[in-house]
């Protein structure tokens, strides 16, 4: 017991010097980055009486450190690059050596490297028809010290977004949207996800333990402060119990340990199932998903066609929850030119599936389909979700896009689509002809 | 991950409490070692190619285990790996390796000549013969933590090295990711091809990592010997052929493997060895010999008969299916092997299998004629050391 507390108290200084280094180290590195959170700063003075005796210990400390933080190279750049001929992804279309030579010694604050950024996309070659994204990041940073990958990658998944020169809108302000109300005959249910990140710790590729768990204690402490029709419950998965866990699986709410290898080559699934959770209101109409392959995934949905009513309740939601975790000191991870950052570069800006399930016998099978969605800016998957077959005439419909829109327009793309698709379907039930509409413009 | 751990110093800010995993729900040999204490110690420690502890047990920490099946949980990065962190180390590989102390000494013995009998195992009974060990190449890290450059590295050394073999050991090198469909389909065919690791046991130590680069077979044109280069380990070496004449594959074995790490040791990367944990391989279980001498032989009625198991235990053999590890025995043939890794030579470890699989296909013909075995069981083998 006294062995282990004297651990702890060295541990303890040496967090201040480290954590000193990390934040001089957060500036030099990142222009975007904003200023420690202010939680942070407090513990860091808190502990600063702790003396002279860490001075020296901070000496070695700090060379060890500086150590660390250059690569260890033996090889060339050359001789380490992948072997990306076979490879179909977007890290695989723009890193070429002369990137690789470029990024490969450089780290963030908190040690991530460019080979751990894209060993899902050398382990993932890919498929000749889905082009995957083939990297991640392991925390904020990575979008900055990265930058000459990332904006490329970006560029192409988000349609020719650049990073350098664009800035991204957020706009959760629901009251905006016009319609949204769908026929029940057609729009079996709706929903609308995203991500949040906590800035100051590690994103799934890169977190600790300790991280993770500091992440489960953020977020939790904040869900446990909505109020009225947001009130709720958290789920830890470590701790449920069977009852709970059925519960869960029968209201389709309970996630599980990551397969996909895109996800587990990129080390989103160490330690499962610790610090990992889902917490969903009383009404089972806003739930948030703890530490899966975000943070915090957040989802609004209810049977039936109100979509105006769950973008509503997922704005408020949202917002409620900011203003909670701003309350202890924490906040989202953002920039004007990335919006919300998240894990995947493809869930940048916004991170906003909105969708519907939605029946379409007729329209679906006619052979204009595909055209009519990809003008309308819109995306179909099976009812299981991404990388799943429909069943029967029941299709999950929602936006393609997530960078350069905001929010509420995105939302309104949907509605209009989801209510042009509704149409053609009716056209077609009374014979009629239906017309593929003009391509929308995707940067407003 | 190679390239150093910037990442384990920023760790560090956080605590002991906060970063020790959660292994209440955990049955593997780290797990029941590693304590709060333990980890407390070695946590801010780093082998010189950068491997920590939280790497070291990463696989454990993601794989509780089975009830029934205690596996290892841990690896090793490197050769330095089982000297930073021999707290953790020492431990399992004592629970794994019956009581194996840090202070005991392994025995190596190649010399093919010291092996008594094995040329006459009834081949009615015994289908086939084999015998495999791993071995790592000094100076490169092992397949959880090492780079692409090193990984093509030790490809490059060990396919010049094989390649330059004659004699019954000349054979070709087909790297993985240029094997062509109809080789590929041969190997597959001679039952050589190995695959893409899908173990969560494997996968959760980063060991496919960069799948297929730089991995590849190589065999003689005999199909007698054959090595797998940076599969589980940077080698695995294989001396096998149908039939009982266990004797010819251990000679095969022993002589190939020194021909080849003369080779290696011309070029300055000699094998990792030391006289404390014998030849280093990438999991403690494979220390010592990382041999695993053994045959299919049919033994449909001692299979069966009660005391079976017993039988094995005090010959020191263990049985696995037709298979490989973790499958089932089909038809009532068995692979049959040596159950000791570390504490014994090589020599020993093959005359285990040899002495105890000739008297059990004595046994099994004494029951085909309806007679008893009761006289014929085995006192318990001493244990190594």
């Amino acid at each position: 017991m006294k062995s282990w507390l004297k651990d702890e108290s060295q541990t303890r200084s040496t967090f201040i010097w480290r954590d000193l280094v990390c934040f001089y180290r957060v500036q030099m590195a990142s222009s975007f980055a904003r200023i420690l959170s202010s939680k942070r700063k407090v513990g860091i003075l808190s502990l600063v009486g702790a003396g002279s005796l860490t001075v020296g210990f901070f000496l070695n400390r700090e060379q060890h450190v500086n150590a660390g933080a250059h690569v260890r190279r033996i090889y060339p750049a050359s001789a380490e690059y992948p072997d990306l001929r076979k490879h179909n992804n977007c890290m695989a279309s723009h890193l070429t050596p002369a990137v690789y030579a470029k990024l490969c010694d450089k780290t963030t604050p908190n040690g991530y490297t460019l080979d751990l950024a894209i060993q899902t996309g050398v382990d993932n070659p890919g498929h000749p028809f889905i082009k995957t994204v083939g990297m991640v990041a392991g925390d904020e940073e990575s979008y900055e010290v990265f930058a000459d990958i990332f904006n490329s990658v970006i560029k192409e998944r988000h349609n020719g977004y650049d990073p350098c020169n664009m800035k991204h809108p957020t706009d959760l302000d629901s009251s905006k949207i016009r319609g949204g109300q769908f026929d029940v005959k057609y729009v079996l249910s709706s929903r609308v996800r995203t991500g949040r990140s906590i800035r100051g710790l590690s994103l799934p590729p890169a977190c600790t333990r300790a991280e993770r768990r500091e992440v489960e204690r953020v977020v939790i402490d904040a869900l446990a402060g909505l109020k009225g029709d947001l009130a709720g419950k958290y789920y830890s998965l470590t701790l449920m119990n069977e009852q709970e866990q059925q519960q869960l699986i029968d209201d389709h709410f309970l996630f599980d340990k990551p397969v996909s290898p895109l996800l587990t080559c990129a080390g989103m699934a160490r330690d499962w199932p610790d610090a990992r959770g889902i917490w969903h209101n009383n009404e089972k109409t806003f739930l948030v998903w703890v530490n899966e392959e975000d943070h915090t995934r957040v989802i609004s949905m209810e049977k039936g066609g109100n979509m105006k009513r769950v973008f509503e309740r997922f704005c408020k939601g949202l917002q409620e929850v900011e203003r909670l975790i701003q309350e202890k000191g924490w906040e989202f991870m953002w920039n004007e030119h990335l919006g919300y950052i998240l894990t995947c570069p493809s869930n940048l800006g916004t991170g906003l599936r909105a969708g519907v399930h939605v029946t379409l016998p007729r329209l679906s099978k006619d052979p204009r389909f595909p055209k009519i969605l990809d003008n309308l800016r819109l995306q179909k998957r099976g009812t299981g979700g991404v990388d799943t077959a429909a069943v029967g005439n029941t299709f999950d419909i929602s936006n393609l896009d997530r960078l350069g829109q905001s929010e509420v327009q995105l939302v309104q793309t949907v509605i209009d689509g989801v209510n042009y698709l509704i149409e053609c379907e009716k056209k077609l039930e009374r014979g009629q002809d239906i017309k593929i509409p003009a391509p929308i413009s995707q940067f407003k | 991950m190679p390239f150093g751990n910037t990442h384990n110093n920023f760790k560090l800010n956080y605590s002991v409490e906060d970063e020790f995993p959660d292994l209440t729900k955990h049955n593997n040999h780290m797990a029941k070692v590693l304590t709060k204490e333990m980890y407390a110690k070695l946590r801010d420690k780093q082998t010189p190619t950068g491997f920590t502890v939280d790497d070291v047990i990463q696989t454990g920490v993601d794989n509780p285990g089975h009830p029934f099946i205690m596996t290892v949980g841990c690896v090793a990065g490197d050769e330095e790996s089982y000297e930073v962190f021999k707290d953790l180390l020492d431990p399992v590989i004592s629970d794994r390796h019956g009581g194996y102390k840090a202070t005991d000494k392994h025995k190596t013995d190649l010399n093919f000549e010291n092996l008594k009998g094995g040329d006459d195992l009834d081949p009615n009974y015994v289908l086939s013969s084999r015998v495999r060990t791993g071995r790592s190449i000094k100076g490169y890290a092992l397949p959880p933590h090492n780079s692409r450059g090193e990984r093509r590295a030790v490809e490059k050394l060990s396919v010049e090295a094989l390649n330059s073999l004659d004699g019954e050991f000349k054979g070709k090198y087909y790297p993985l990711k240029s094997m062509t469909d109809a080789e590929q389909e041969q190997l597959i065919a001679d039952h050589f091809l190995f695959d893409k690791p899908v173990s969560p046991l494997l996968l959760g130590a980063g060991m496919a990592r960069d799948w297929p680069d730089a991995r590849g077979i190589w065999h003689n044109e005999n199909k007698t010997f054959l090595v797998w280069v940076n599969e589980e380990d940077h080698l695995r070496v294989i001396s096998m052929q149908k039939g009982g004449n266990m004797k010819e594959v251990f000679k095969r074995f022993c002589v190939g493997l020194q021909r080849i790490e003369e080779i290696f040791k011309k070029h300055n990367h000699g094998f990792m060895w030391n006289e404390h944990l014998g030849f280093i391989l990438t999991c403690p279980s494979n220390l010592g010999t990382g041999l695993r001498g053994g045959v299919h032989v049919k033994l449909p009625k001692l299979s069966t008969h009660a005391k079976f198991e017993e039988i094995l235990n005090r010959l020191r053999l263990q049985k696995r299916g037709t298979g490989g590890v973790d499958t089932a025995s089909v038809g009532g043939v068995f692979d049959i092997s040596n159950a000791d890794r570390i504490g014994s030579s090589e020599v020993d470890q093959v005359q285990c299998v040899v002495d105890g699989v000739k008297l059990m296909v004595e046994m099994e013909k004494k029951l085909e004629k309806g007679e008893s075995i009761d006289s014929m069981i085995p006192a318990q083998k001493a244990p190594p050391l």
